[in-house]
């Protein structure tokens, strides 16, 4: 064989980094800069509404519904360590609860704005608050709604029987991203109802 | 020695015949329709560029309808708005949908054959990206037909490129101009950000045998850096954009000065993304002069860890340096002195840089043929773009130099001077290897030294009404300000550069039809794209490569002195 | 080489325009401190520059020509050299100590112009930039005024520096008036500062250094630099209301009979408008619409008759008055000494 060099023995060891993970952090990079402007863009406007409902007087701590999020964080890792296993029973049910635990940390916001919107009259265009908390939460929320499109494709999937061994690592960049979402909300949780507040 | 071909043998030469069935027999139709719903790296890259030069040609002919309004005082060539609104749209349609798809045109065609393997890290998400980039330009000018809105205010955007709330608002920029233009750039920062990931993924993760990632070629290192830079700098652009709709179209306030919302902030987003844009570009500038002077110097690049290092260094102080751009709107003294120190560090490895390829160039034998005087057009414009960027970061001479034509200048000496000219090095230095044909060497003199003659006269000039006092953004000045016969010699400059443009183009078409046989490698060069055919193959080598150096080519060409042996032997 | 050149080609396009030297911008013939100080540095930045580009340019230029390929080559390939770790620390150096002198001059600079004291003489006023002209106001004085700045000279014996707050009322703008000081932002909800000192009397000319829509290249300044006297007249003046004759009461009636007095203010009237220019003493300004054009009969009427005729996209609408109207408006404007 001629290319360009010789063979060499050392080459069978030629092994590269996995293009989905470095792929997904690289978006997961993307995505962090992105929320790094909406959190500096809320951070700095804290206490500038000139009128309107003020964070203090209409916020609660959505203790609950974080536990719930950051919850599902261990159940996804749970499913991955089964899914390795190929314990399909135990990946099916993890991954399903993953993505209960989702759903009901979105049903947690949905009701949270709908109390602000109908209760409190804070929408997007009341004041900076409005604009700042919407924006950055509703970001979030985007993310979770877009995370569990794919979660609930990949249960399907399984269902179906159509997820095989070579799908793996697909699922494991999947579940980076669904903690990248997770741990975001640790930042979003801090900045909006702790500091903010 | 054009057209004779180095002896790769076997396997890798062997693909031709593949090659030249696919085309064949295809109808016109079917031809278009491979184009478009390709997910081939080489011939998403072509298309970048083709999009890349359209825009060139648009938006030098808005720049040369601001060169002949700014004639005379007082001219009425074109009206007050109309004139904002070219220059908005120039400025764009330069840096968005020129600067970054050719740049992106370069890095998808070439890294997977620098790196020896057959495609992109994710060919589909390549393909994605370059549809984002190329619906955001057009829906950009679409805001021709569509801006005009209900409130009949506004065409094409008139809020110049950098878009200062509260201008951008709806209180102050009536119709759907201003909307065109962020959703042109939401859309085509998500292009911009898809193409990013790829070339990181690729340089990571795709690479063929033994190429370490100390061998990849510096062109794959200045990408990775750039790309990086893309991830973390165009994304605040898109958060800012998404913010500007939300305060357009939901009523938000977060540029509202009338709510407490803050006209600083938004400055700050858009510089948080603006310098970096500036490197992002830039870096596969330097990518392109660092394959051509080596090949034209007959020499290996100089100091390659060096070059490594101080290009993730530039990446990562540019990333501070953002309010230089701002040491006008009222920062602290101390905040001040801060992004002057930052932005002078920047000074410090782009010297080395410098040093580094005059080092190639030394006891080199240079051959002068069209690549290489426009690197050699590169380095000395680069310098002084450097010097003016060094003047410009004295913060008090910043006070006065800021918003005037003296700033213009400088960063028309960035992205013409040096990024352009780079560019252009890199369009005749691979254009063999895309079309299988050399580019012609008289018209590539004529047009090189015209594009010269023409920057100079035109971009030299330019610093001297900033220095004079005269205001960028403006439709028409003063006769009484001695600023008109500078103004004029500016614009003969821009005429120039036309000219020298349309012979590119010219030479473009001329050379893809008639122009010599280029063989697989034209220039006796070192990387591995030489070793395919010209055009590659759809599958670009049919026996994957393996790398033993950073220069493959010469190890094969010189068995009895090959490349420096790196550590692991 | 360039920046000398630079600077070259500068001084002798100023010293073309320096016969009428009131209308020079060049920031290379400064007339304050600041201006003056700025001056200073740009000269030794220019020079560190210049020597940066001769050294380094030179050896571009050297290496290009002298390693060039000769015709009688023998195709072989030069030797291969990869680097040198002593050459390239050495190459690293320079610019690092380069970089902290010109550093250590700056910061120097920024700290001196911007943190200035303010003197207990200083005048204090403040400067709010509108789409498309200029509002100054001097509150210890009680004045307001548009586009055409008046302050005193501040001399060695009697320093009389100006201190001015800028802000705008809408968009973004910047204040230039480049042989004066380096110009500074007038953000809107936000208050900048700069200080002046000019040290000789005379007209200073500027205009508005940040795109702020469409006429923003008519946004022009004029500061008239006073003697103490001048200065102490033209305060007295402006103080007064404005002059009101019987001869020109027709024009007043229609002024405050028509839209004119929504936008703008006349002390001594019920015009109290703020959305445009105050025109108490309008006058004894030079210039109308922000410098636009000259403060002459004809071109009054033809402002108010049609004001895009003269400023395209001003704010300013055309109230369509008859001729007769807009006779008698400018014949009662042209009497607000």
């Amino acid at each position: 064989m001629t290319t360009p060099a010789h063979g060499h023995a050392a080459d069978s060891d030629w092994r590269l980094p996995s293009r989905g993970r470095v792929g997904m952090f690289s978006l997961i990079l993307a995505e962090s800069a992105i929320f790094v402007i909406f959190v500096v863009a809320y951070v700095y406007n804290i206490g500038r509404s000139t009128f309107g409902p003020q964070p203090r007087q209409v916020l609660e701590l959505p203790i609950l519904n974080t536990i719930f999020l950051l919850s599902s964080s261990g159940t996804i890792l749970m499913a991955e360590r089964a899914l390795v296993k190929r314990a399909m029973a135990a990946f099916i049910a993890w991954w399903a609860l993953t993505i209960a635990l989702g759903a009901i940390f979105l049903l947690g916001t949905a009701q949270e704005w709908h109390k602000l919107i109908t209760k409190d009259g804070l929408t997007i265009s009341t004041n900076l608050f409005g604009t700042t908390f919407y924006s950055l939460v509703g970001l979030h929320a985007s993310h979770v709604i877009v995370g569990l499109v794919m979660l609930s494709a990949v249960l399907v999937f399984t269902l179906l029987g159509a997820l095989k061994p070579e799908h793996t690592e697909k699922v494991e960049v999947l579940a980076l991203y669904w903690h990248f979402v997770d741990w975001v909300w640790v930042v979003v949780f801090s900045v909006v109802y702790v500091i903010g507040r | 020695m054009a057209g004779g071909s180095i002896p790769v043998p076997g396997g890798l030469g062997s693909a031709a015949d593949v090659a030249a069935t696919e085309a064949d027999g295809a109808t016109w139709l079917e031809h278009l329709h491979s184009w478009v719903v390709t997910v081939d790296h080489k011939k998403l890259g072509v298309m970048y560029v083709l999009y890349a030069l359209l825009f060139l040609v648009v938006g030098g002919i808005e720049a040369l309808i601001i060169r002949i309004q700014l004639f005379f005082p007082d001219n009425h060539f074109v009206s007050a708005e109309t004139f904002n609104r070219v220059f908005t749209m120039h400025g764009t349609t330069m840096i968005f949908f020129v600067a970054m798809p050719i740049v992106f045109g370069f890095g998808n065609y070439l890294m997977p054959l620098m790196l020896g393997v057959r495609d992109m890290a994710f060919p589909r998400l390549n393909a994605f990206s370059f549809w984002m980039s190329a619906f955001g330009g057009l829906l950009l000018y679409y805001s021709f037909i569509g801006g005009v809105g209900l409130q009949g205010a506004g065409s094409a955007p008139d809020v110049g490129w950098w878009a200062y709330a509260p201008l951008t608002s709806r209180a102050f920029s009536r119709g759907h101009s201003t909307d065109y233009w962020a959703l042109a750039l939401i859309v085509s920062g998500f292009g911009s950000i898809g193409a990013a990931i790829n070339f990181i993924a690729t340089a990571f993760c795709m690479r063929c045998k033994g190429m370490t990632l100390f061998r990849m070629p510096l062109f794959v290192w200045l990408y990775v850096v750039s790309s990086g830079l893309v991830l973390v700098a165009v994304s605040p652009l898109t958060a800012a954009q998404v913010m500007l709709t939300i305060d357009r179209y939901l009523g938000g306030h977060f540029f509202d000065t009338q709510a407490g919302g803050s006209a600083v902030v938004w400055a700050h987003f858009f510089w948080i993304f603006g310098h970096p844009e500036v490197y992002v570009l830039v870096l596969p500038a330097f990518a392109i002069i660092n394959e051509v002077v080596p090949v034209f110097s007959r020499k290996a690049i100089f100091g390659y860890p060096a070059m490594v290092a101080a290009s993730v260094g530039i990446g990562f102080v540019s990333l501070g340096v953002w309010a230089h751009h701002m040491f006008t709107i009222g920062m602290t003294s101390i905040s001040n002195a801060f992004f002057v120190l930052s932005t002078m560090l920047v000074g410090i490895p782009t010297g080395i840089k410098i040093f580094n390829w005059i080092a190639t160039m030394w006891g080199g034998k240079i051959r002068y043929r069209t690549p290489m005087l426009f690197a050699v057009g590169f380095l000395v414009q680069f310098l002084i773009a450097g010097l003016t960027g060094i003047i410009l970061s004295v913060a008090p001479f910043n006070w006065q130099l800021h918003n005037s034509y003296f700033v213009i200048a400088h960063f028309h000496y960035v992205i013409v001077g040096a990024i352009l000219f780079a560019i252009f090095s890199g369009i005749y230095y691979w254009f063999p290897k895309v079309t299988g044909r050399m580019l012609d060497e008289r018209l590539g003199k004529w047009n090189f030294w015209l594009f010269v003659i023409g920057f100079h006269v035109c971009f030299d000039v330019m610093h001297i009404p900033g220095v004079l006092g005269m205001p960028r953004s403006i439709y028409t000045y003063e006769a009484d300000r001695g600023w008109t016969g500078l103004n004029q010699i500016v614009s003969v400059g821009a005429i120039i550069q036309g000219i020298a443009i349309a012979i590119l183009v010219y030479n473009m078409i001329h050379s893809a039809l008639k122009g010599q046989e280029a063989g697989p490698d034209p220039w006796d060069a070192w990387t591995l794209e030489w070793a395919t055919n010209s055009p590659p193959p759809p599958y670009n080598f049919a026996i994957e490569p393996v790398a033993r150096s950073r220069r493959p080519l010469w190890d094969l060409k010189h068995p009895n002195d090959p490349d420096e042996p790196l550590e692991e032997g | 080489m360039l920046s000398a050149a630079v600077a070259l080609a500068a001084a002798g396009a100023q010293r073309a325009v320096a016969l009428t030297s009131n209308t020079n911008t060049s920031i290379f013939s400064p007339e304050s401190t600041p201006s003056r100080s700025i001056y200073e540095l740009s000269l030794f930045v220019l020079a560190v520059t210049g020597g940066i580009f001769v050294v380094v340019g030179g050896l571009i230029v050297y290496a290009a020509v002298r390693f060039r390929e000769r015709p009688d080559d023998d195709g072989s390939e030069p030797p291969q050299i990869f680097g040198s770790n002593q050459i390239e620390l050495s190459w690293t150096i320079i610019p690092v100590l380069i970089v902290v002198v010109l550093f250590l001059a700056t910061a120097r600079m920024i700290f001196a112009i911007q943190d200035a004291p303010k003197p207990a003489a200083a005048l204090e006023m403040s400067a709010i930039g509108h789409q498309f002209w200029w509002e100054f106001r001097y509150p210890a004085l009680h004045i307001t005024t548009a586009n055409e700045l008046h302050i005193p000279v501040s001399t060695d014996a009697d320093p009389r520096p100006t201190f001015m707050k800028l802000t705008s009322a809408d968009v973004i703008h910047s204040f230039w008036v480049p042989r004066l000081a380096g110009k500074v932002d007038l953000v809107p909800n936000r208050i900048n500062e700069l200080w002046m000192d000019p040290h000789t009397p005379g007209l200073y000319v500027g205009q508005c250094a940040q795109f702020c829509g469409v006429e923003h290249a008519k946004m022009l300044l004029r500061v008239y630099v006073d003697t103490p006297e001048q200065f102490a007249a033209w305060v007295k003046q402006e103080q007064q209301p404005g002059a009101q004759s019987p001869a020109s009461a027709a024009g007043r009636r229609e002024f405050e009979s028509q839209a004119c007095m929504n936008c703008h203010a006349i002390a001594g009237t019920a015009a109290h408008g703020q959305f445009g220019p105050d025109l108490t003493h309008f006058a004894s300004r030079k210039t109308l619409a922000s410098g636009a054009a000259d403060n002459t009969t004809e071109n009054l009427e033809r402002w108010i008759e049609d004001p895009d005729s003269i400023k395209p996209g001003s704010l300013m609408p055309s109230m369509h008055l008859t001729p007769d109207q807009v006779r008698e408006i400018t014949a009662y404007l042209n009497t607000l000494q």
